[in-house]
């Protein structure tokens, strides 16, 4: 079912007797490793068996039996399947070992399991809330905690369906309103967080002294969540040193929609339409990555054009995201809004093919578990064929020749917030932003999905590492893109777009899984673990955007704070997908 | 130009249509608000990038006078909640809300703006801006297309015609009332309703009370 993860020939088991076990429960995978050894194992998977790419961190809350989970997942940054390992602990002192000294990637996604599941990381340098504030009661992910306006643990909900009625939630609270509050609580002596340990987390690490060892005092500015710069409600604290930052520590949750924890009430494929507001730039490859990881789990494939269709639809996408994606890098860099307008003029063609073929301009829900929504209209072929092969390649074109020698962008761009490859890997960044840093890796190639392996391109790879080859990569990806469409068009065959009879209520059978897809924004992974109930146990959501934004601070300092600006730009954030 | 500002009950001789416009101080005074309505650059999730669809090449915001996006709430006029309203992030939306300058509108973009959406039940959710801050026009959709939001914007300048110079509440005496600044507690705290949450808390620490009619009934008794 679920045996995606194959483990390499080096066995962890005989090296480590007394700390690792097989994970054998029903429909896992990979080994449990006990939270004493964790380190020292992490460390011989990292350095001797050659896995230096950490890819997702997560927990998982076996409320039933007790256990609070950590699971990893590593990858070789020169390809091939990847590794799992687990980490089981008592659920009321949850306290595992932190590895962001062996992995520093490994720091944004420790601080959300805490957050949000009350694991707590030792070691962890600056373990604090990530997600929701300082002082928010509880940990929401707990299968133990309930949000205000609880009703069941699973939908669809007995007063609702089949034969409920309909009544506003709100009614049912004492506030009408979604809140709730500790028994005794008294709002008099509440004193609220006020950003002390954030700005003690940005002073410890700025009253390190200046390059000219005296030490100065840095002025500390916040920017946002309300900035016209962060591409949403993202928020920057950074100490400067006249206009030089020195540190920078990235303040989120300003968009938390709590995805997971209404994911795992969802029926499964509820979650699909949830999806898409993930990242709601590309939504079709959200679809995607989800797809596949419950696919993974039932066993099922689509059929021959549905996998084409997903493979032309997700590539649109990818031109469409790189496109906004380089307008609003223009806009950044202070090109106000003209290249923006040229950039939507193209992304609005192929919304226009999205909005046919799904019914939805950006919200599409067309991925099925087994296939796809609904074929292609009439027409529709015809206007993909006009774009991939006479109207996209002329304003990519365009786009290359206006821009990638402008004086100003490459001024603005050549190194500037440069992340080299070694801290790329160790950031457990992905995407445009590792591939700009010379790491050839992505996933369609490295460990295909889908019919990836059918298509010749080839992987877009930049060595710089600064904004400007972040800028230079997404044209090239571009290219590329469109000449997986191009064959992927030629290649559309006949047939039906769906496995069996599409279901509402699928039967799932217990176990865990990882979809994972190469998003326009970088690794894309779903980590779904069924109980073979009709609703997830455990849905996260691995966010390239979250886990690309632990590499800011370092890309930022010793730059300006307008390059700071910039280089948030590059790295190409969603606000939607960051903060979930 | 003078079409919608002239009254249509004076006639003017046809030679001087085009330079003169005879009118009412109201007329004048609403047609120019509504026809320079800039709104604040203030995008929160997924509705925010079909507000910029709808400010680009395709649908062009500019032909209605309201291309002028302010980052700053002291410049903008209009507050176009574009997307999900968090708890955390209430505070500063309030806060945003006060610091813009009378006459000040608020639209409510979307399902999620208007009534928490596909996200409501989430625990860090508010189900709807307008649990905080009054709303003027409420724009349906998931996100809405950018012709749904025309529309509203639409309504948004009908609705200016039927004001009134001399009943508008920014021309009364007295400063506008401000909205006090929710505060992140437990969860999220509405300074307005501290008697009734302690009210409420209290009620949960003492079991022995829970015969007693709860805050809701009370509520709805009164
Ligand atoms: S209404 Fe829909 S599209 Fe708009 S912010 Fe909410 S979820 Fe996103």
């Amino acid at each position: 079912m679920s045996a995606q993860v194959v483990t390499e020939n080096v066995d962890l088991l005989e090296k480590f007797p007394q700390s690792v076990k097989q994970d054998d429960r029903a429909g896992y995978a990979g080994y449990i490793v006990s939270a004493d050894h964790l380190l020292e194992v992490v460390r011989f998977i990292r350095d001797d068996m050659g896995f230096d790419y950490l890819a997702s961190i997560t927990g998982v809350d076996y409320l039933p039996n007790g256990l609070m989970e950590a699971v990893y997942h590593f990858y070789k940054t020169s390809g091939g399947p990847g590794l799992v390992i687990k980490t089981q602990v008592d659920r009321e002192q949850a306290a595992i070992p932190s590895l962001v000294s062996l992995y520093p990637g490994a720091d944004f996604q420790e601080r959300e399991a805490w957050d949000l599941l009350g694991i707590r990381f030792d070691g962890h340098p600056d373990l604090r809330r990530i997600l929701m504030w300082e002082g928010f009661a509880g940990h929401p992910l707990r299968k133990d905690w309930h949000e205000p306006y609880y009703e069941e643990e699973g939908k669809p909900y007995k007063s609702r369906w089949p034969e409920g009625k309909v009544y506003r939630r709100e009614d049912k609270n004492p506030f009408h309103k979604n809140v709730d509050y500790p028994a005794g609580f008294d709002p008099d002596k509440w004193v609220p967080d006020d950003d002390s340990t954030l700005y003690a987390s940005v002073n410890k690490i700025s009253s390190a002294g200046g390059e000219s060892g005296i030490k100065t005092d840095y002025v500390i500015v916040n920017m946002g969540p309300q900035h016209p710069s962060t591409h949403g409600v993202f928020r920057m604290v950074v100490a400067l040193e006249g206009e030089t930052i020195r540190a920078l520590k990235p303040v989120m949750g300003y968009l938390h929609r709590n995805h997971e924890k209404i994911g795992e009430r969802n029926t499964f494929l509820q979650n699909m339409p949830f999806t898409d507001r993930l990242d709601y730039l590309s939504s079709m490859s959200n679809n995607f990555g989800y797809a596949l990881a419950v696919e993974k789990l039932m066993g099922i494939k689509p059929p021959e054009r549905a996998e084409y269709l997903r493979v032309i639809m997700a590539e649109f996408t990818r031109i469409s995201n790189h496109l906004f994606a380089i307008g609003s890098l223009l806009n950044d860099m202070g090109a106000y809004f003209t290249p923006m307008l040229y950039a939507i003029e193209e992304r609005e063609l192929i919304l226009d093919i999205f909005e046919a073929t799904a019914g939805s301009r950006i919200m599409c829900n067309y991925f099925r578990f087994g296939g796809v929504a609904r074929d292609l209209p009439e027409g529709v072929e015809e206007k993909m064929r006009d774009l991939a092969f006479k109207r996209l390649p002329r304003k990519i074109d365009e786009l290359d020749l206006y821009l990638t020698n402008n004086e100003i962008v490459k001024a603005r761009g050549e190194g500037v917030g440069v992340l080299t490859p070694e801290q790329a890997i160790a950031y457990s960044a992905s995407g445009p932003v590792l591939r700009a840093s010379g790491v050839p890796y992505d996933i369609r190639r490295a460990d295909p999905y889908s019919i990836y392996d059918r298509f010749d391109f080839d992987v877009a790879v930049r060595y710089h590492g600064d904004v400007y080859d972040r800028y230079l990569i997404r044209v090239d990806e571009m290219r590329q893109s469109v000449r997986i469409i191009q064959q992927a068009l030629n290649g559309l065959p006949k047939g039906p777009i769906q496995e069996g009879k599409p279901q509402y209520l699928v039967r799932v059978p217990a176990g865990e899984a990882y979809g994972r897809v190469e998003a326009p924004k970088g690794e894309l992974g779903f980590y779904v673990v069924s109980n073979g109930k009709a609703n997830p146990w455990r849905y996260h959501v691995r966010a390239p955007s979250f886990v690309n934004i632990t590499a800011l601070e370092t890309m930022a300092k010793g730059n300006k704070v307008a390059d700071t600006v910039a280089i948030l730009g590059s790295i190409d954030i969603v606000l939607g997908e960051l903060d979930r | 130009m003078n079409e919608g500002l002239n009254k249509p009950e004076y006639e003017i001789p046809p030679e001087m249509k085009h330079s003169v416009a005879i009118t009412t101080i109201d007329r004048i005074y609403n047609w120019s608000r509504r026809s320079s309505i800039w709104p604040m650059m203030f995008g929160l999730a997924c509705c925010a990038i079909e507000m910029i669809c709808t400010a680009a090449s395709r649908f062009d915001l500019a032909r209605f006078g309201m291309e002028v996006m302010r980052p700053s709430p002291r410049q903008s006029d209009l507050m176009l909640v574009s997307g999900t309203v968090t708890k955390k992030m209430i505070p500063q939306i309030v806060r945003l809300y006060n610091q813009m300058p009378e006459p000040k509108y608020v639209v409510a973009m979307g399902a999620c703006a208007s009534g928490g959406g596909p996200f409501k039940e989430g625990y860090n959710v508010v189900s709807g801006v307008d649990n905080y801050i009054p709303v003027d026009v409420y724009i349906p959709g998931c996100p809405p297309t950018p012709q749904a939001l025309l529309n509203g914007l639409i309504t948004l300048q009908k609705k200016i015609d039927t004001q009134s110079i001399r009943d508008v509440r920014w021309y009364k005496k007295g400063t506008s009332e401000t909205i006090p600044v929710p505060v992140l507690g437990p969860d999220i705290m509405d300074p307005r309703e501290y008697d009734l949450l302690r009210q409420y808390t209290f009620q949960k620490l003492n079991p022995e009370n829970i015969n007693q009619p709860s805050v809701a009934e009370q509520e709805k008794g009164s």
